[in-house]
């Protein structure tokens, strides 16, 4: 039974999503106070989970730490040579992450927080991930 | 339990948003990241037999989808049986900045003026639900990953890939919140 491998993943989620919504992370407010400098609130949170993570991630690598099972915890490098796509596709990103006010973690923990008209903007994500599939191989990477 | 119902400091919040990066990868070797999960979605029903989406979704994210989950169910109880009980509290200058655009209701965690489903029926509200929600799923794929997968998950790894996207995050949010949403509004 695979049950227990993926209660894991729903208490990390659980907890995940927790947080999004107590510290504001989730708030439409939050982000236009992000984009227009006013308040530390949102960087304090994302620079710090990056100082977390940066720390965590050496203390992994140079331990030769292995996961749960026992594997080599392997991180596959992103491609840097694609600029392009980060540059215009990310820029599109943020063009929806201002005007929704919420990123994909967010939408869903909105969703969850009792906001049922999420699910518009999560049914319209899922559609521009669908037409950026049917779309890939004519746009620039 | 009363701390359970106040609101949670960002210097609480970031360092445990931090250590989901970590807990995956020992818990399971698997890498943060949100918009995976529309993409799983999407190779769930592939009708058109995008090749994009033809790999097994079920091995390569069933994980995230539970994970997902977990975060809705999150939402849940942070948002609505612990829910913070006061307005946020926004910048004077957001404030005042977002009153000139026109935002009346500050009460909740987002503006009903624009995200409810009240809001769907007016131009506004249908260009915020409907278009925000398009350019976060196709830009996050199309750049491959979210401010989950790039700006946690890729900057704790010092991918440049990475920072460049997150530089792209912003040279978009800031385009709409400086020059679109003043039109709009």
């Amino acid at each position: 039974m695979k049950f227990l491998e993926y209660l894991k993943y729903l208490l990390i989620g659980m907890a995940f999503g927790f947080v999004l919504v107590k510290s504001e992370v989730v708030s439409w407010f939050r982000i236009q106070e992000m984009f227009r400098f006013d308040s530390i609130h949102m960087y304090g949170i994302i620079g710090l989970a990056i100082v977390v993570g940066i720390i965590s991630i050496q203390i992994i690598k140079r331990n030769n730490i292995k996961d749960t099972k026992g594997n080599p915890i392997t991180i596959p490098p992103k491609d840097s040579t694609q600029v392009k796509r980060y540059i215009i596709g990310g820029s599109l990103f943020g063009l929806g992450w201002a005007l929704l006010g919420a990123c994909p973690g967010p939408m869903f923990a909105l969703l969850g927080s009792g906001l049922t008209v999420m699910i518009i903007p999560i049914l319209s994500a899922a559609a521009g991930t669908y037409v950026y599939g049917m779309l890939r191989d004519s746009l620039p990477h | 339990m009363d701390i359970l119902f106040q609101p949670m400091p960002w210097y609480v919040a970031g360092p445990i948003i931090g250590l989901t990066v970590p807990l995956l990868l020992i818990m399971g070797g698997k890498m943060f990241g949100v918009s995976a999960n529309l993409r799983h979605a999407c190779a769930a029903c592939n009708f058109g037999n995008i090749a994009f989406f033809n790999y097994d979704w079920k091995e390569a994210g069933w994980w995230n989808l539970t994970f997902l989950a977990g975060s809705i169910i999150g939402g849940f109880l942070g948002g609505y049986v612990f829910a913070n009980p006061e307005p946020i509290d926004l910048a004077a200058s957001t404030i005042a900045d977002l009153q000139a655009l026109g935002i009346q209701d500050f009460a909740g965690l987002v503006p009903a003026d624009l995200i409810s489903w009240a809001a769907l029926g007016t131009p506004t509200g249908l260009i915020v639900l409907v278009l925000g929600g398009f350019m976060v799923g196709f830009g996050a794929r199309y750049a491959g990953g979210c401010t989950s997968g790039h700006a946690i998950s890729g900057l704790s790894d010092l991918q440049l890939a990475s920072l460049i996207a997150v530089i792209g995050f912003f040279i978009g949010g800031l385009i709409m919140t400086y020059f679109i949403y003043p039109l709009i509004l």
